[in-house]
């Protein structure tokens, strides 16, 4: 079995580009030239300069030994959330600003959900020089304001998604009619591995980083590169994405997707897409996704605001078709007690989304032996408002 | 044979209007049909409202969004024109997204298209690639012609790849734009209307996106067979409502 994307830009019945003829130059272009781009030494050079020296690349893997003890099996945290702007997101915008300044490009423009993205994509744009319009649900404005505050200090212009739901589905909405009406000047940075065919590959193999120290480290500490497991959460799917990549095709190494259940899978108010998705096309890709009898696509609903999106990355839909990856709901209240529940044992702040990765604990009995690998997305600091009012702190 | 390609035949510059389906009340969907008709406009395209139209501006977006709080669907949208042909004669296209389709069945979709007597169908979001591997069989088998975008920033060769693949008419976006967005043309939309009327297509074409008047539509129609108009006339039916549409098609054709 392939998981990786086929010539074609599938992964398995999953992918494609479903793209109006607007926009088939540019990923056309995209198409053509990525793979190309991202192998030219000079290329690689710079990248992993910017990611040594300006994220703060490798970022540790860390034994949680009080969390371990508590349930009993041998838990790593992959420390994504000690990355300069606090989130895995910046692996990806980086690499893809590169690649924009390739492109000729000078116009950037991106959607962003819990705003992690929208900083990440700010920061390279202001590192670069280049204009950035950022695309953000009104309702996110409002629940994740530090992090407008953050884009509009970097010199962003933050628009509101008026439509629809106005979260992170209708920020991508708008961010695609950006582009069809800015088809020459201007790149679109797409923060998960959504999409059209060829952003969710490239978005996954700027993300690999994430996988390709996860070996050498853990080899380092335990003298075994595989872990048993990989925890992940997952929206749309570049953190899985990056988390998975390098042990795609290892079956000794177990994937775990963690989605957000919000108030109860079977609640009407969640995101958990695996469970109550079907195939469909969501934003240039067939996928699954979270839509009514008629094809209409549905709101969902998360605590977080970065898992709140009703399709999945199709990497990630051909995981779960295949079983490859087992797919776990967390409701918004377990993650909220575990987010604060990994403060009070090993003193890190977890972002909400994070938080859901870390809950599978409560519900997934592991092995003493078991080396289980957790993602750790992204820092909390983004989320204080919401930890303040759930605790009432 | 197909009523579309029979009424590219004639010797006219062809107006067809776009509505939503379902807007601004559910049960007006036949009655703009008729009007429309009644009115000289020459090709209807009927609008299947979808969630999240990536291709259209705020005014299609809104009438969708409020097309599906009224309750429209597919299938009431097939129920509504179950007996149009008894009293429509003039072509009907519905342009839609391809989810929605894809959800009912491409083929069943289609079949039910041919029962009714829809002539075509315009899905932005069904590239001309996947339709050409996937779909095309069954659009021809139903006698079904399929409508594909050129834009300014289309390749000759791609635009010679479409012509191939078309059967009917092509529909030449204007500008590089989302629906509604353009008002007017300038010299770089005229270069492109010359440009391709200078490549001698197969398949006549059809310019939408920014014709809103009898200016614009003059304008489109010196260079292609017809013109589109969308985003306007879902804004006269905002504003005016159902019973002034001889008022706007009368605008259009002085």
């Amino acid at each position: 079995m392939n998981y990786n994307v086929n010539e074609k830009g599938y992964y398995g019945e999953f992918g494609g580009a479903f793209i109006p003829e607007m926009l088939y130059p540019n990923v056309e272009e995209l198409r053509q030239k990525y793979l190309k781009v991202m192998a030219e030494p000079e290329f690689q050079k710079e990248f992993n300069q910017l990611l040594k020296d300006y994220v703060g690349r490798p970022s540790p893997l860390y034994f949680a030994k009080r969390l371990s003890e508590k349930y009993n099996t041998k838990i790593y945290l992959k420390r994504e959330d000690l990355n300069h702007t606090g989130a895995h997101k910046i692996n990806n915008t980086i690499g893809q600003i590169l690649m924009a300044k390739r492109l000729g490009k000078t116009r950037i423009i991106a959607e962003t959900g819990a705003g992690q993205h929208g900083v990440a994509t700010a920061t390279v744009c202001a590192l670069m020089g280049m204009e950035c319009i950022v695309y953000m649900g009104e309702i996110d404005i409002a629940r994740q304001a530090p992090n407008v505050a953050r884009m509009k200090m970097l010199g962003a212009k933050v628009v509101p998604a008026l439509s629809g739901s106005r979260t992170l589905k209708d920020a991508t909405n708008e961010a695609i009619r950006d582009w069809i009406n800015n088809p020459v000047n201007t790149h679109y940075i797409i923060g998960s591995a959504i999409g059209p065919h060829p952003y969710p590959d490239m978005v996954t193999r700027f993300q690999a980083v994430v996988s390709d120290e996860i070996k050498w480290q853990l080899k380092e500490q335990t003298g075994n590169e595989n872990p048993d497991y990989l925890v992940a959460c997952i929206g749309g799917g570049s953190n899985a994405a990056g988390t998975y990549y390098h042990y795609l095709h290892n079956p000794d190494v177990k994937l775990i997707a963690v989605e957000a259940a919000g108030l109860g899978v079977d609640s009407g108010e969640s995101a958990a897409t695996s469970v109550l998705g079907k195939e469909g096309i969501i934003h240039g890709c067939k996928t699954l996704l979270m839509q009514t009898k008629d094809g209409q696509i549905t709101e969902p609903y998360s605590i977080s605001a970065g898992l709140d999106y009703p399709g999945v990355g199709p990497m990630h839909a051909h995981l779960a078709k295949t079983g490859r990856a087992e797919f776990m709901a967390i409701t918004d209240d377990d993650a909220m007690n575990a987010g604060l529940e990994l403060c009070k044992l090993e003193g890190i702040i977890p972002a909400i989304e994070t938080s859901h990765a870390l809950a599978i604990f409560e519900q997934k009995t592991f092995k003493p032996d078991d080396v289980v690998v957790v993602s750790l997305s992204g820092r909390g600091d983004k989320d204080l408002q919401n930890y303040i009012e759930y605790f009432k702190i | 044979m197909n009523r579309i390609k029979a009424k590219l035949k004639e010797d006219k510059k062809l107006l067809s209007i776009y509505f939503t389906a379902g807007y601004p009340n559910i049960n007006d969907t036949v009655s703009i049909i008729k009007d429309l008709e009644k009115n000289g406009v020459d090709m209807i395209e009927i609008g299947l409202p979808f969630s999240d139209p990536l291709a259209d501006g705020p005014t299609i977006q809104d009438s969708s969004t409020q097309a599906l709080k009224n309750g429209m669907t597919t299938e009431v949208l097939f129920n509504q024109l179950k007996d149009i042909r008894k009293t429509v004669d003039i072509p009907l296209i519905i342009m839609g997204y391809f989810n929605p389709m894809f959800q009912y069945g491409v083929e069943a979709f289609c079949k039910t298209c041919k029962e009714i007597g829809i002539d075509g169908l315009i899905i932005p979001d069904l590239p001309v690639d996947v339709y050409h591997e996937e779909y095309q069989a069954i659009f021809e088998k139903f006698g079904l012609i399929n409508v594909f975008l050129i834009t300014p920033q289309t390749s000759d060769e791609r635009i010679r790849f479409i012509d191939s693949i078309s059967n009917g008419f092509i529909y030449m976006v204007s500008s590089a734009s989302t629906t509604g967005a353009q008002s007017g043309f300038g010299d770089e939309q005229t270069a492109y209307f010359e440009r391709i009327a200078k490549m001698n297509l197969k398949n006549p074409q059809i310019i939408g996106f920014g014709i809103s008047n009898n200016d614009t539509f003059t304008q489109a129609t010196k260079y292609a067979k017809g013109a589109i108009i969308g985003s306007a006339f879902v804004k006269h039916v905002t504003n005016e409502g159902i019973t002034s549409i001889s008022k706007f098609v009368k605008n259009i054709l002085k």
